[in-house]
């Protein structure tokens, strides 16, 4: 397929799976402030969507104080700021528009939809429906775009490329999340116990919407080690590292070419990483030094994949 | 031609239903005016959703509007289109001998049926085509003739759209649309189908490929989704299993043209561009295109690939050139035209401009060269003011303007707000040439939605029907 579709359909599903990663880690940070405590500690929650989506300085230039009203305007509906879901929405209902004949129309539906109603929303209308409601909404949107999807594209090279963009933007986003919130799992705050972490453990779960699997999977009270196994290492759960890395292994595996070895060669690295990995090893040297190379390795990842497939040097 | 009272495709001059329209009449009298308003409604929703929109020249980047969908339909008896598709097929084969004729031989230009100054230094002939064979020497491939009814009742051909006529998308969904909304109205009657025209402009692609290749691939270039016209474009790519490119995406190597995909560079037989010929080459037509690609005209004049439409079809539809469209096909086909002509003024001909600046008020004076409706005078509607501007542009180059009759476009009764009144139409059917000369029944009916209005362009405030040819 065309090179520039295949970029075109990679960005088109980063982005939704981006709007849905903010939904889920504002509408947990939303209801994690509902329960706090001491006043002068509430906002403090709201500094972790900013550092998980690398935004913190950029809200700094244009607020003066992190608080939620302005959190949640800046992260779900400011045009502004290109990471926004507003924004997201838009790229990827513009990358749709783009490669139109080459996705189904029940997708390019979906995101045009989408798209048309959110630009309606502001934030009256958000404190109208009720926040968690609009973030429910932009949950199902890319629950139904990803069914959609699964449900109606041809299975060519079109449909991979759109996967690869899923996959790589979902483990991102579980590698951010896990890396904000790493001092809450930190075992040495192990004694701090009590109901507070039971929260915040069970707030990381719920935004990766993985709560109820850790309660089948380990049918055990919330620890640190545990949730961090299961988000790293398990193999079943459609967020974790593995799982996502074990997608984009067998994606580039179906899409290859002459120029992919590179971008093979790294996907498998990262993945024999993850099969064989301990979690008390991947602790003793530091979770957040641990997740820090993770994210470096997938920015090598994402960089070899432009070159392997969306370069249009490729071919000449 | 007569030019008294309106021709109404629904009603006869007193008023009784026209016998195709008596069954839709009856349907409407039948059905509540509340399910006519919520269909309606949900019609605007639908193209919406679905995206069907264009982009307005003019206006704010990335503006996208709708275009008005009406659903009372065109409807055309079998009998008339049977006359209108001979017709049709008739003039197109003349152009397209017209076409190969003046980029080889010239025998009309001897024969002195129309003048070497008209095909020479017309500004849309092409000096890289002359002596330049293409495959079957068919240049239009697609072909949208705009025709209307006059009020004697006779289809008259107001232009040829040789180059990238657009619009075809529209057809197809006014019929789906329809269907979805008023199924009943389609088990009643026999409507002839519509939905296989991009079968059929596959076909016609397929046929025209270099040196008969078995499994030609063949591609639409599209200057990109800003382009008024990029729904349709990605709506025919889609439609028909080809890939949708932009120039970016091609190159030419050797004088081949190849795609570039993630698998390498793919072998490009066929090109349905929908790009202007200027833009297609920046090595050989305009330099500053980011559209085009570099070394195209090379590899299509080594007969590498092939171009549908060709290079250089202008010069066959170019407003001027239409007056002569009659003699070519007298010249070609040893025929007389079953499609009339309208009567047509050269304003560099200084006996048609004198009776012209003398008759403003009474004529439609066009560019020859323009399109979409922009920079037209219409005499009866325009102001004094108006006209006198016109005059003075008139003045400084005459021979960029044609004139003609004020045609009284037939009407179809169309919904404004919730009552219906009488607006103009006009009707473009798509003729596709490849092996063969094919075509779907009807085509687009386009209607000027304000009263009295006879400029039917989308750009210009038009809206669409659907076109119906019944048994």
């Amino acid at each position: 397929m065309l090179s520039r579709v295949a970029s075109t359909l990679y960005w088109m599903s980063r982005y939704v799976e981006r709007a849905e990663n903010t939904a889920r880690v504002l509408d947990v940070t939303w209801r994690m402030s509902l329960l706090v405590q001491e006043p002068e500690l509430q906002n403090q929650e709201w500094f972790a969507p900013l550092n998980i989506t690398g935004t913190l300085f950029p809200f700094s230039g244009r607020h003066d104080e992190v608080c939620a009203r302005e959190v949640l305007h800046f992260m779900a509906l400011d045009a502004e700021n290109p990471g926004s879901i507003f924004s997201c929405a838009r790229q990827a209902r513009e990358n749709a528009r783009a490669v139109r004949g080459s996705i189904t129309s029940e997708m390019w539906e979906v995101l045009n939809s989408t798209w048309l109603e959110m630009q309606h929303m502001d934030e009256d209308l958000m404190d109208a429906r009720g926040v968690s409601s609009f973030f429910d909404w932009v949950k199902e949107r890319s629950h139904l775009f990803r069914g959609v999807t699964f449900g109606t594209m041809h299975r060519d090279d079109a449909y991979e490329f759109a996967r690869l963009g899923t996959h790589m933007e979902r483990a991102d986003s579980t590698a951010r999340i896990l890396d904000v919130k790493y001092h809450v799992l930190l075992p040495s705050v192990k004694d701090v116990g009590g109901a507070v972490d039971y929260y915040q453990w069970s707030a990381v779960l719920r935004s990766v919407a993985a709560f109820e699997a850790y309660r089948k999977v380990y049918r055990d009270v919330i620890t640190p080690l545990k949730l961090a196994e299961l988000l790293i290492l398990r193999d079943d759960i459609p967020r974790s590292l593995r799982f996502c890395l074990r997608q984009v292994f067998e994606t580039l595996g179906h899409v290859q070419n002459a120029q992919s070895g590179e971008s093979l060669r790294l996907a498998g690295q990262v993945l024999a990483g993850l099969q064989y990995g301990r979690i008390s090893e991947i602790f003793a040297g530091g979770l957040h030094e641990y997740l820090t190379e993770f994210l470096e390795s997938m920015q090598d990842l994402s960089a070899q994949i432009q070159r392997s497939f969306f370069s249009s040097r490729v071919v000449e | 031609m007569a030019t008294s009272g309106l021709y109404n495709e629904m009603f006869d001059a007193d008023r009784s239903v026209r016998g195709h329209y008596a069954a839709f009449a009856e349907w409407l009298a039948e059905t509540p005016p509340s399910r006519i308003a919520q269909n309606r409604h949900a019609a605007d929703l639908l193209f919406h959703r679905v995206g069907i929109t264009f982009a307005v020249y003019g206006e704010a980047s990335g503006t996208e509007r709708l275009i008005p969908f009406d659903i009372v339909p065109h409807v055309i008896p079998g009998a008339q289109w049977q006359r209108i598709a001979r017709g049709l097929k008739q003039r197109v084969t003349a152009l397209n001998r017209f076409l190969h004729d003046i980029y080889h031989a010239q025998e009309i230009v001897r024969a002195g049926k129309v003048p070497s100054n008209q095909v020479n230094r017309n500004a849309q002939f092409r000096p890289e085509m002359v002596g330049v064979d293409v495959p079957g020497g068919v240049y239009a491939h697609v072909a949208g003739v705009d025709l209307v009814k006059h009020s004697d009742g006779e289809y008259y051909v107001l232009e040829d759209n040789l180059r990238t006529p657009s619009g075809v998308s529209y057809m197809l969904e006014n019929r789906k649309m329809m269907m979805r909304l008023f199924p009943e109205l389609f088990a009643q009657q026999r409507i002839r189908p519509v939905d296989h025209y991009p079968d059929l402009l596959l076909e016609t692609l397929r046929g025209v490929a270099q040196g008969n290749a078995e499994n030609p691939t063949i591609v639409l270039l599209t200057p990109g989704h800003y382009n008024s016209a990029y729904f349709e474009h990605a709506f025919l790519a889609q439609q028909m299993g080809i890939e949708l490119v932009e120039g970016q995406d091609l190159f030419v190597l050797n004088n081949t043209v190849f795609m570039r995909t993630t698998q390498g560079p793919q072998k490009v037989d066929v090109i349905y561009r929908r790009i202007d010929d200027d833009f297609l080459d920046p090595l050989a037509f305009r330099p500053d295109s980011m559209l085009g690609v570099p070394g195209l005209l090379s590899a299509y004049r080594a007969g590498r690939v092939t171009l549908a439409n060709a290079i250089g079809t202008g010069v066959a539809d170019d407003k001027s050139m239409y007056p002569y469209v009659p003699e070519m096909i007298r010249f070609y086909m040893g025929e007389e035209p079953i499609l009339r002509n309208v009567p047509t003024y050269v304003l560099g001909k200084e006996e048609d401009r004198l009776y012209v600046l003398d008759h403003l008020e009474e004529l439609v004076v066009k560019e020859a060269q323009g399109s979409g409706g922009y920079g037209m005078l219409v005499g009866p509607t325009s102001t004094r003011d108006e006209r006198e501007r016109y005059r003075q542009r008139i003045l400084d180059q005459p021979e960029r303007f044609i004139a003609q009759p004020t045609l009284s476009l037939s009407m179809v009764p169309t919904y404004c707000g919730d009552v219906l009144a009488d607006r103009h139409i006009d009707l473009r059917p798509y003729v596709l040439t490849g092996s063969d000369v094919t075509f779907v029944p009807g085509g687009l009916t386009r209607v000027a939605l304000r009263e009295g209005s006879l400029v039917v362009n989308s750009s210009q405030g038009g809206g669409v029907k659907d076109t119906w040819v019944v048994d």
